[in-house]
């Protein structure tokens, strides 16, 4: 433990790494799998109330039924709603700080319910509007990690 | 039905980017020695406590047993509720059900934070999903920036028209001594702000801020001895949806959270006129753009309203429905506190306590909670027992 010295006052730091591990689960997995495989996305569908969600999870929470129906998707979807991320932070994914600018989006898949966030490869504000078609770019196979990262990001459809 | 519970002294602290004279603990107490004094009660006729604060943020565990001098909770029943931005509001809940339960008679709300001690965003990014969404999470300000978007498309609303809700409220800050940031900000000083992520500038998004707050909360029979004019509870509703952000929103039908948990608060409380029977409210808004569209959620106007509803200056002081005297989040933000500081404020209107931020003649006042993933809590509190 460091101490800072700020007149009297002292204040304690710590700033060390603290390793986690977190099960991805078996349908969470089969979604990575799928990228890898044949480069497209995979959802589950609620037999309750028809909802097809993505990432594809064991329960559907308002209905609280077990899932187990997997629908393939395609790699594409549509904006609803975005926004270009320009202020500085520390990620605590790294302990650095993320690369800045980058567009922060929130994407329909074809054939899902639900929302899928992840990163859109646009950052002029001129050329990227809610409703936008955009298609996954993901990672050459072999740098593939079974991780969000496995998709590069999105590139609109133009 | 439970019984009839009151508010019958609140405390806060002044808030500060950082209080490095005080740790929690000490910081805390501040806020509890203020409620106690002010319901003219001393820590021995407290039966139980109930305190929250964002997980993460000070990388304290067990904050109710951490906490214990500050809060008075040596050997008293306590609980922690911590349930993101809502947590003030939820703690706050959940100390009305310790009472209106008949278990206790004189129950103590406790919410704090000391941003200082962490860097808040990387604390929030950590309440996203470690396996789906952290990779693309920024912090609070981008899922809000999303929403922003899909309103700004599908209404029209501009960024003007936001920062009308900045305005506002930090020009109300500057008649509440305890706000954090106590200088006039303008709609041009807003546009004029940088950009932190489209369409949210520096002047559209709250501060961060170290502080307290706490409510004394009393059963019926009680209340009535302790304050003069109690702030009964006529309704409290909590709605939280998934964490996952991609299963929380969903733009077509608005913040759906806030929807549900209004209605049921107006059902409690027998509203059926929002607009026309509450008095003033103290909305957590997070930032500028909620003012316009969460209004619409709860029903003070209708879908595609709120930017009219705001420029005919139905929510600023005076208006029809004053909506923040207190200057709210945008001039004060200590997240754990933040949400029961917007449960205070309604009381303190209630009570009457409000010197210069005092809207006249209250009877009903609705407090709101925000936070997680788009989670609401909604509480009404009126002179008027129910």
């Amino acid at each position: 433990m460091a101490h800072q010295v700020e007149s009297e006052r002292l204040v304690s730091v710590f700033a060390y790494p603290m390793p986690y591990e977190w099960s991805i689960g078996l349908y969470g997995s089969k979604f990575f799998q799928e990228i890898k495989q044949n480069r497209r996305f995979v959802g589950i569908r609620c037999d309750g109330c028809g909802k097809v969600y993505v990432p594809p999870r064991r329960v559907c929470g308002p209905c609280f039924r077990e899932l187990t129906e997997l629908v393939t998707l395609s790699d594409t979807g549509i904006i609803t709603a975005f926004s270009v991320v320009n202020y500085p932070f520390i990620d605590p994914n790294t302990g650095a700080q993320r690369p800045i600018p980058y567009t922060y989006g929130y994407i329909k898949l074809d054939g899902a319910d639900n929302i899928f966030s992840h990163i859109i490869n646009e950052m002029d504000l001129s050329k990227i509007k809610v409703g936008m078609k955009v298609r996954a770019i993901f990672k050459d196979t072999a740098e593939m990690q079974g991780n969000i990262q496995d998709i590069k990001y999105f590139d609109i459809v133009r | 039905m439970g019984r009839r519970v009151a508010i019958v002294g609140v405390g806060q602290t002044y808030h500060k980017s950082h209080r490095p004279d005080v740790n929690s603990r000490e910081m805390i107490r501040e806020a509890v020695t203020a409620a106690l004094a002010d319901a003219e009660l001393t820590i021995r006729d407290i039966d139980a406590i109930v305190i929250g604060n964002m997980d993460h943020f000070e990388s304290i565990n067990y904050v109710d047993t951490y906490s214990v001098e500050g809060s008075g909770g040596v050997m008293k029943p306590i609980m922690k509720v911590s349930t993101g931005g809502t947590t003030g509001a939820t703690v706050a809940i959940a100390a009305y059900y310790h009472v209106a339960s008949g278990l206790f008679d004189r129950v103590l709300a406790i919410g704090f934070e000391k941003n200082s001690e962490s860097d808040t965003t990387g604390a929030i990014i950590t309440c996203s999903d470690a396996i789906w969404d952290r990779f693309s999470y920024s912090g609070a300000i981008p899922s809000l920036a999303t929403e922003a978007t899909a309103y700004m498309e599908k209404y029209g609303a501009t960024q003007e028209d936001a920062a009308i809700i900045g305005e506002r409220d930090r020009n109300n800050a500057l008649n509440n001594p305890f706000a954090h940031l106590q200088r006039p900000l303008t709609v041009a000083d807003i546009m004029a702000s940088p950009m932190l992520a489209y369409p949210i500038k520096l002047g559209d998004i709250c501060p961060r801020s170290d502080g307290a707050c706490a409510c004394v909360l009393a059963a019926d029979g009680v209340a009535q001895k302790i304050a003069r004019k109690p702030a009964w509870f006529k309704a409290a509703a909590v709605r939280h949806t998934y964490t996952w952000f991609g299963d929380s929103t969903d733009y077509n039908k608005g913040l759906v959270s806030m929807q549900r948990a209004s209605k049921d608060a107006y059902q409690q409380a027998g509203i059926t006129k929002p607009a026309e029977e509450i008095d003033v409210a103290e909305l957590y808004l997070p930032y500028t753009w909620a003012g316009l569209k969460w209004i619409e959620d709860i029903g003070f106007c209708g879908p595609g309203e709120g930017v009219r509803f705001v420029r005919d200056g139905n929510t600023h002081m005076g208006g029809k429905i004053p909506v923040n005297p207190s200057g709210d989040v945008i001039s004060t933000n200590c997240i754990g506190a933040t949400a029961l500081l917007r449960v205070a404020e309604a009381a303190i209107q209630v009570m009457g306590k409000g010197g210069k931020r005092q809207v006249p003649d209250v009877k009903n006042a609705l407090a709101t909670g925000f936070g997680g993933c788009f989670w609401s809590d909604v509480v009404i509190l009126s002179t008027e027992r129910p």
